[in-house]
């Protein structure tokens, strides 16, 4: 089942200089329920103006984008996100935050399906080891207990895809591997669908099911000078052994990240559009007359 | 060579450290100033036994008692606390005004892209009226009674209150937004469950900030249309030179914005500790 559907979708912003500064470029991308994508590209290159576009809060210039058919309109339900700062409410105790989606739903006479919700909120943070910090605020957490709670807070209202911009970027080491195992933990014993932006090419080929790679580094027929905006230029499936952080020191894995550095991440190393490695069965991609007239 | 640990200076230097000392020197320019005082009013009294420019202490604390607590002849009412209780209401009624209108202008600019359009030049405008030039037009207008004076101190206040939770709504992560909006809030629930609350110590600390103007604007109109009030009754007093009156009075006035202010000042640190731990 088709999550989330772009095609053909084209973002650029404009410049003081009058302009129009091209950030994502005819971007085709299909998500089905259940992926865990991750998404890297070298800095600056739109991997959160995608998020922007799939939340709703940026409109893209060309192209539809659709959540299950319906064209993305302003942010809602369908979507939950998790950032790297902000994401929770500063005024709130943990168990507020984590009751504030559902508690939007659900008016406050309803005492018994609110009792419910919150029973189930307590369970979740159970699970991700917060139990004894209900009652605490944001500002009493540490960076990684704060991010359980964001996580927490997203998926309870079930949103039909899971936003995550680079939301273990802040945290140390140590922290981010417990906190990729605990994320793993969810998606599969909640059967999310998650689209998980990150730095990290590591963590981005560890955690996923699906590897994406943004990135302006790649050469078409539109002559030298065009300015080109970013496209998916790798698109591959990534078999996941077991849930063990160890498969970050076999010789394979360390051959995928050394790749995808290469193709995604250095700007002399310009594949033409006809030859990115977009092998994932989901994978597909329309260019235009332009962009390959050979 | 000696092992003892070096110690900062007590007073000097930027990294001096004066520990329980800082109470005595929060308490010198007080007493400095009370010394003075009583120095100099001492020293007129002994050249001039009618002196009234600085009357002493005692002669301060008779005549205050005697406003606080023998009714007056005519009207039968205790002075001191019935101007007290006028100020205080006029403060209360035209703040509060002030505060409850900045914060729905506040919203309305804050968070709609139109209001933000309509209202954010028109309020930035308003802001630079010198509010004392419009008392005559209030005065002319609505009359020398209540609604004048209680119109002044609002016009007095409200735009830069509205000024500064603009501002304050303005400030908060466009992350928060979206997140909210994710998590299938209405607009409505948008405005009074994620960001109202996260309002309120700010309301209260532009509060605490405005009080200050809002006595001066008390005082100007009590001064000027009256017939009770701290205001009124310095300004009354000043016909007479009765600086018995007068200095009590503005002791009186500084303590009640001191207390205010406390009181404000507390109730964030204890109902809003995340307030403060997110300020910084
Ligand atoms: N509102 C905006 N107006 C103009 N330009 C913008 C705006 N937002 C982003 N950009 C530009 O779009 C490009 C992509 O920005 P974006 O934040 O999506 O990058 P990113 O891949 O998330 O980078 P990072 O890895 O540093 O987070 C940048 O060059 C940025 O300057
Ligand atoms: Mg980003």
């Amino acid at each position: 089942m088709n999550i989330l559907h772009f095609q053909d979708v084209d973002k650029a912003y404009p410049t003081p200089n009058g302009d129009d500064f091209l950030v994502l470029d005819n971007i085709d991308l299909t998500i089905k329920k259940g992926e865990f994508c991750t998404l890297v590209g070298p800095s600056g290159c739109g991997k959160s103006t995608l998020l922007k576009l799939i939340l709703g809060q940026e409109q893209a210039t060309q192209g539809t984008l659709t959540i299950r058919d319906n064209i993305a309109g302003n942010p809602d339900s369908t979507r939950g996100i998790v950032y790297q700062r902000y994401s929770l409410y500063p005024n709130k105790t943990v168990l507020e935050n984590v009751l504030a989606g559902p508690f939007f739903k659900i008016p406050f006479w309803k005492k018994d399906e609110r009792a419910e919700v919150k029973a189930y909120a307590l369970e979740l943070l159970e699970k991700v080891k917060l139990g004894e910090h209900t009652a605490k605020y944001p500002h009493e957490l540490s960076g990684g207990m704060q991010q359980r709670v964001a996580i927490i807070q997203a998926l309870i209202t079930k949103p039909e895809i899971l936003l995550m911009d680079e939301p273990f970027g802040a945290l140390d080491p140590g922290t981010r591997e417990f906190m990729q195992t605990l994320l793993l933990e969810l998606w599969e014993e909640y059967n999310l669908t998650i689209l998980f932006v990150t730095h990290d090419l590591e963590e981005a080929c560890y955690l996923g099911t699906r590897l994406l790679v943004l990135s302006q580094y790649y050469s078409d027929d539109r002559g030298e000078d065009f300015q080109r905006g970013a496209k998916f230029v790798v698109d591959q499936q990534l078999h996941r052994g077991a849930l063990s952080t160890h498969v970050k020191e076999k010789p394979d894995f360390n051959k995928l990240v050394e790749s995808i550095r290469e193709q995604g991440f250095n700007p002399k190393y310009l594949q033409h559009v006809k030859e990115f490695d977009l092998n994932h069965p989901d994978s597909w991609s329309t260019l235009s007359l332009e962009e390959h007239n050979s | 060579m000696s092992s003892r640990p070096q110690r900062s200076s007590y007073i000097w230097g930027i990294f001096a450290r004066p520990g329980r000392l800082k109470w005595l020197l929060a308490a010198l320019p007080f007493l400095i100033s009370i010394f003075t005082y009583t120095f100099f009013s001492a020293k007129r009294h002994e050249a001039n036994p009618s002196e009234k420019l600085m009357p002493s202490w005692s002669q301060m604390v008779k005549r205050t008692t005697e406003l606080a607590t023998v009714p007056n002849k005519r009207t039968g009412k205790l002075v001191f606390w019935d101007d007290t209780w006028s100020s205080v209401i006029r403060i209360a009624k035209g703040v509060g005004l002030a505060t409850l209108v900045s914060v729905m202008l506040a919203l309305f600019i804050g968070v709609f892209p139109a209001g933000h359009a309509l209202g954010q030049n028109f309020t930035n405008t308003i802001s630079f009226i010198p509010p004392v030039a419009i008392l005559p037009i209030l005065l002319v207008a609505i009359g020398v009674g209540e609604a004048s004076k209680i119109g002044l101190i609002f016009i007095g206040t409200f735009p830069l209150m509205t000024r500064d939770l603009t501002l304050y709504v303005k400030g908060l992560p466009r992350e928060q937004i979206i997140k909210t909006m994710t998590l299938g809030a209405s607009q409505w629930q948008l405005i009074w469950k994620v960001i109202f609350p996260q309002m309120i110590p700010r309301i209260i600390e532009t509060i605490r900030l405005s009080i200050g103007a809002g006595w001066i604007f008390l005082i100007v109109a009590e001064g000027i249309s009256s017939s009770e009030g701290l205001g009124y009754r310095i300004f009354q007093a000043r016909r007479y030179m009765a600086m018995d009156t007068i200095i009590p009075y503005v002791i009186w006035i500084t303590l009640l914005a001191f207390i205010a202010d406390t009181i404000l000042r507390l109730v964030i640190h204890f109902f809003y500790p995340w307030y403060r731990a997110n300020k910084s």
